[in-house]
């Protein structure tokens, strides 16, 4: 069954969004990308002097994948650092997709949603089609619309976590605010079962990394989240039953035996 | 003169920014470069002077999450 997603109007048909990142090596990286069946990817930009060639050798796994990149502006604690990286990073990639992240605080790498919104103002302004990775805070997540975003990729956790949805009434509420915009649950998702609670929630895409780049058999792991994100995404269309606290009897009761 | 080249002092001797990534041997490299924090575009490179104590970063492409 044929179910696309457009972002900033591109349209893909994986709704697993696939970090490139800590990987037991770039074979396995590129084994595993393909075996999620992911049409996009994230990847980042670093120092690297004139004689490692590490950073290029993985540009050119990445570009014979055949996949989209969205460029990450991870690490970045200031809204000029990111800026500045967003516009590195749409010179080296060559796309206006920037994955925006203003980090403020380093335990958990939570957002600061303060200088998030400055900065995509910034970008949106200057031609980006901004991916913030935000909070599940609905008025940051007004005030990023209104900075121009047209996706919002709330967190389910924190980065690397593997806790999964923390606060999952809190991101079906941000569903229920934003029926129309594309939601996208980025980072703390672990298992499948927490791709499919976030697609089962009506999110329209997950992104992950950690997940599948840690797993003992990462390209095992990326088959089965992908198959989660489908499996979620197909109960999500199909209108899930309203739970209830009583039982209720599916064999029906009708015609049964009187055996006592 | 020095400059620091990534956080690292490093002497070099050409003040043009395309012409230095050139002697520090980048070549055809993907790379992107900032001074002193602002991005410099690669069409900006060879009108870019490079001063003595300048921060230059070059960035390559990574793996990211």
């Amino acid at each position: 069954m044929a179910d696309p997603v457009a972002f900033y109007g591109t349209q893909v048909d994986s709704r697993l969004m696939l970090g490139t990142a800590l990987y037991p090596s770039p074979k396995i990286m590129a084994e595993a990308i393909e075996a999620s069946g992911t049409e996009i990817v994230t990847v980042s930009l670093r120092r690297e002097g004139a004689s490692a060639q590490a950073g290029q050798a993985f540009w050119q796994i990445i570009r014979d994948l055949g996949v989209k990149v969205l460029p990450n502006t991870a690490g970045c604690h200031t809204v000029k650092e990111a800026v500045t990286t967003a516009h590195m990073a749409r010179e080296i990639f060559e796309t206006a997709w920037i994955k925006l992240e203003v980090i403020g605080e380093e335990d958990r790498l939570q957002p600061d949603l303060f200088g998030l919104v400055e900065a995509a103002r910034i970008l949106a302004e200057d031609g980006f089609e901004v991916f913030p990775y935000t909070t599940e805070d609905l008025v940051a997540a007004g005030r990023l619309i209104e900075a121009g975003c047209k996706v919002l990729m709330p967190w389910g956790a924190p980065i690397g976590s593997g806790l999964g949805l923390s606060n999952p009434g809190g991101l079906r509420a941000m569903r229920a605010h934003f029926p129309d915009v594309p939601l996208v649950v980025d980072a703390g998702i672990g298992k499948p079962s927490h791709a499919a609670q976030a697609m089962e929630m009506g999110y329209d895409a997950v992104l992950l990394n950690t997940a599948v780049a840690k797993a003992g058999d990462p390209v095992e792991m990326a088959r089965a989240m992908a198959n989660a994100t489908i499996a979620g995404r197909q109960g999500y269309l199909a209108d899930p039953m309203e739970p209830r606290d009583m039982a209720s009897p599916s064999t029906p009761v009708m015609g049964k035996a009187f055996l006592t | 003169m020095t400059i620091w080249l990534n956080g690292v002092e490093t002497r070099v001797e050409t003040t043009r920014l395309d012409q230095l990534i050139d002697d520090l041997g980048y070549g055809a490299a993907k790379v992107a470069t900032a001074l002193n924090g602002d991005f410099v575009p690669k069409a900006q490179r060879p009108t870019t002077e490079v001063k003595p104590g300048d921060r230059l970063e070059i960035l390559a492409p990574l793996q990211g999450g």
